[in-house]
């Protein structure tokens, strides 16, 4: 139940920052730094959300599987591989260092 | 079929396919993660922003709090209120459909639309990418959602390196040149070097408050980091390609548009 209420605060969040842009006057968004902001923010949070789900495991860190699925990835992308099968990649690449024995 | 003769309606159509694809990634990895059903489908449709859907699921599977899950989509969320700003000047909506347009404000429908020049061309592109990319999502979500909770011990089918790839293939795009690639190797370290002192969860947000840093007293490219991540016009070389794409990109384009057209607009207010 919990969950249900940070998720509802997220959604009504993300709906509120939409509609930041279409209402409030553009002088206030035209500064550089806020659209910098917008953009290394975003660069930051999709680099350690990688981080993280590759090597972290609960407070400590862990060399498992999913450094496989980091690298098949990283590979499939050198590629260019449409994002669904990056995905894949990264999930066969996991499922197979698992089967072999390596957790 | 007079209307599949826009590009802009048939670039909208391709990147909705495209995009409402991987939904299915989505939905299974958010009931692997410990949402479930409807959770996993408010967020599609409530939240319906690619990356902070996946941030949300991806602190929650990793045994962060609801609250740094909440933090870590909202933060990531803040480019939409760009692009809203942008698709704003350029589309100037009124009425119900401002509100309508705002939850249809996402990476793919600003750059069909900024990546077009006749303004019929970018409304139709804003719509028909929204709307198809919408309808899709949502659709494919369901699709994985089902399909994630009958598969047993998610880790044997790797979904956990699943997540790891999607990530991976979100940061992707947005690594053109050398600045967003220091960027994100500081945020990666700052994150690791951050696990072992505070709760789970807590490092992705360390890692926003140091790119938000380098964002404010850093000067750079203006448009850094605000890429799609499937690119709707053609394809380019991820890391040597950006010269060539520069042309069609939505920022630069996006921000000259807004500047043309509220010269246009004070014109048509004085006549």
């Amino acid at each position: 139940m919990n969950l249900w209420i940070w998720l509802v605060i997220a959604c009504v969040l993300a709906y509120a920052w939409k509609l930041v842009g279409y209402f409030v006057p553009a002088k206030f968004l035209e500064d550089p730094r806020t659209s910098r902001v917008a953009g290394t923010m975003t660069i930051g949070l999709l680099a350690s959300l990688t981080v993280v789900n590759a090597v972290v495991s609960g407070q400590g860190l862990a060399a498992d599987a999913r450094l496989g699925a980091l690298a098949a990835g990283a590979i499939a992308l050198v590629f260019r591989a449409p994002f669904l099968m990056v995905v894949i990649a990264g999930a066969g690449t996991a499922a197979l260092l698992r089967a072999l024995g390596w957790n | 079929m007079k209307l599949l003769a826009s590009p802009a309606v048939r670039v909208g159509i391709s990147i909705s396919i495209a995009t409402g694809l991987y939904g299915v990634s989505f939905g299974a990895l958010a009931v692997t993660s410990g949402l479930n059903f409807w959770q996993t489908m408010a967020l599609s449709l409530l939240l319906f922003s690619g990356g902070s859907q996946f941030a949300f699921i991806g602190v929650v599977a990793g045994g962060g709090s609801g609250l740094a899950a909440m933090s870590a989509a909202t933060l990531l969320g803040m480019r939409n209120g760009i692009y809203g700003m942008q698709l704003n000047a350029l589309l100037r909506p009124t009425g119900w459909r401002k509100y309508v347009g705002a939850q249809l404000t996402i990476d793919e429908s600003t750059a069909t639309s900024t990546g077009q020049t006749d303004p019929a061309e970018q409304r139709r592109g804003f719509w028909t990418a929204g709307i198809g990319v919408y309808v899709l999502w949502n659709l494919f979500t369901a699709v994985g959602a089902l399909a994630g909770s009958g598969l047993g011990d998610p880790k044997q089918w790797g979904l956990d390196g699943a997540a790891v790839a999607a990530f991976l293939a979100l940061l992707w795009p947005r690594l053109k040149g050398r600045e967003p690639i220091a960027i994100a190797a500081v945020c990666a370290v700052a994150t690791v070097v951050a696990v072992p002192f505070v709760p789970a969860g807590v490092p992705i947000l360390v890692a926003a408050v140091v790119a938000a840093l380098v964002g404010w007293f850093s000067h750079g490219r203006r448009d850094e980091g605000l890429e799609p991540d499937v690119e709707p016009y053609g394809t380019h070389g991820h890391l040597h390609g950006h010269h060539q794409a520069q042309g069609q990109h939505p920022g630069p384009n996006g921000h000259g548009e807004v500047e043309r057209r509220e010269g246009a607009d004070t014109e048509e207010a004085g006549g």
